[in-house]
């Protein structure tokens, strides 16, 4: 039953601070991001957090808590769009582009 | 939302997509999420708390100002929080136990503990700590007597909770760093007690 609990799990994989925090790049740049956002005023921590609760929960009924990050994102790209501050069709249509560039593309 | 289920890799994209829009919007800068990044990887964790519970431990003026007014009591030390969120300090004593969760998300005391461990976010800890605490409790090694009365603190965007544990027996002569040793993470979640060297898991 410990198991439901992911003691050992990679999430406990130790660290500088006991805890191994992001396990892919991508969670710690939308992490980063929303607080940057967040610190320069862009929306109160409330705003995001009822999305978050929302998408949380919507994640929890397909997997098992593998999905957090998954849900953080989807939190902030609806405040995002709520907001007016970027559209998720834009956010589609830049996404297209980055994917279709060919394999080996300089990342700088 | 349009951005429904997306496999990893697609998402890494994704993500990269959305920084490079808030960047060209004049909105980010990325080295400003570098830095947020470090800072929540490196800067702040478990030993930030540690230190509070080692003072209150030695300080019955510190440990007072700390159960009154928590944020003002971490804030002494240098760890006021950068989401702005208030702390409450809830003490465990002879009878009772207390322990935190965020039963809707993830509500955490950042300054004081780092970023949550997964276990701490997953819908298993989330929803059973709160209704079978003691349950819980005693999977993870945490036995409690039947006597002893769990609290159970769930954290809010404007509040969240730290436990301040027991001091173990026989640490009189220890120094206020030594004593800051013996708190682990999970100790002042409420999931262990304090000074035991299997409590720090991972």
């Amino acid at each position: 039953m410990a198991d439901n609990l992911d003691l050992d799990g990679l999430a406990a994989l130790p660290r500088r601070n006991g805890e191994l925090v992001f396990a892919e790049p991508w969670e710690s740049r939308v992490f980063g991001l929303t607080m940057a956002l967040h610190e320069a005023g862009a929306f109160s921590w409330e705003e995001f957090r009822s999305r978050l609760i929302d998408e949380i929960r919507r994640e929890a009924e397909d997997s098992e808590g593998q999905g957090y990050w998954r849900a953080w994102r989807c939190a902030f790209e609806s405040l995002l769009h709520a907001k007016g501050i970027c559209a998720s069709g834009e956010l589609d249509g830049r996404t297209r582009t980055l994917a279709a560039r060919p394999p080996g593309h300089d990342h700088g | 939302m349009s951005a429904g289920h997306h496999h990893d890799d697609d998402l890494a994209v994704r993500v990269e997509a959305l920084e490079a829009l808030l960047v060209e919007k004049g909105l980010v800068d990325s080295g400003v999420v570098d830095e947020i990044i470090r800072h929540y990887e490196q800067d702040v964790g478990p030993m930030n708390g540690a230190r509070v519970v080692a003072r209150a431990w030695v300080d019955p003026a510190y440990k007072a100002r700390l159960l009154a007014d928590g944020t003002a009591a971490v804030a002494e030390l240098g760890y006021a929080g950068r989401e702005g969120a208030h702390v409450r300090v809830v003490e465990n004593e002879p009878g009772v136990h207390n322990v935190v969760v965020c039963s809707l998300c993830s509500c955490y005391p950042w300054s004081l503990l780092g970023l949550p461990p997964g276990w701490y976010k997953s819908p298993a800890y989330r929803s059973r700590v709160v209704h079978e605490p003691r349950a819980v409790l005693a999977e993870v090694g945490l036995d409690l007597p039947a006597s002893v009365e769990i609290r159970v603190w769930d954290s809010s965007a404007e509040v969240r909770y730290l436990v301040l544990p027991e001091r173990p027996r026989d640490t009189d002569g220890l120094s206020e760093a030594e004593l800051a040793r013996l708190v682990s993470r999970d100790a002042m979640i409420g999931v262990a007690q304090a000074g035991n060297p299997d409590a720090q898991r991972g």
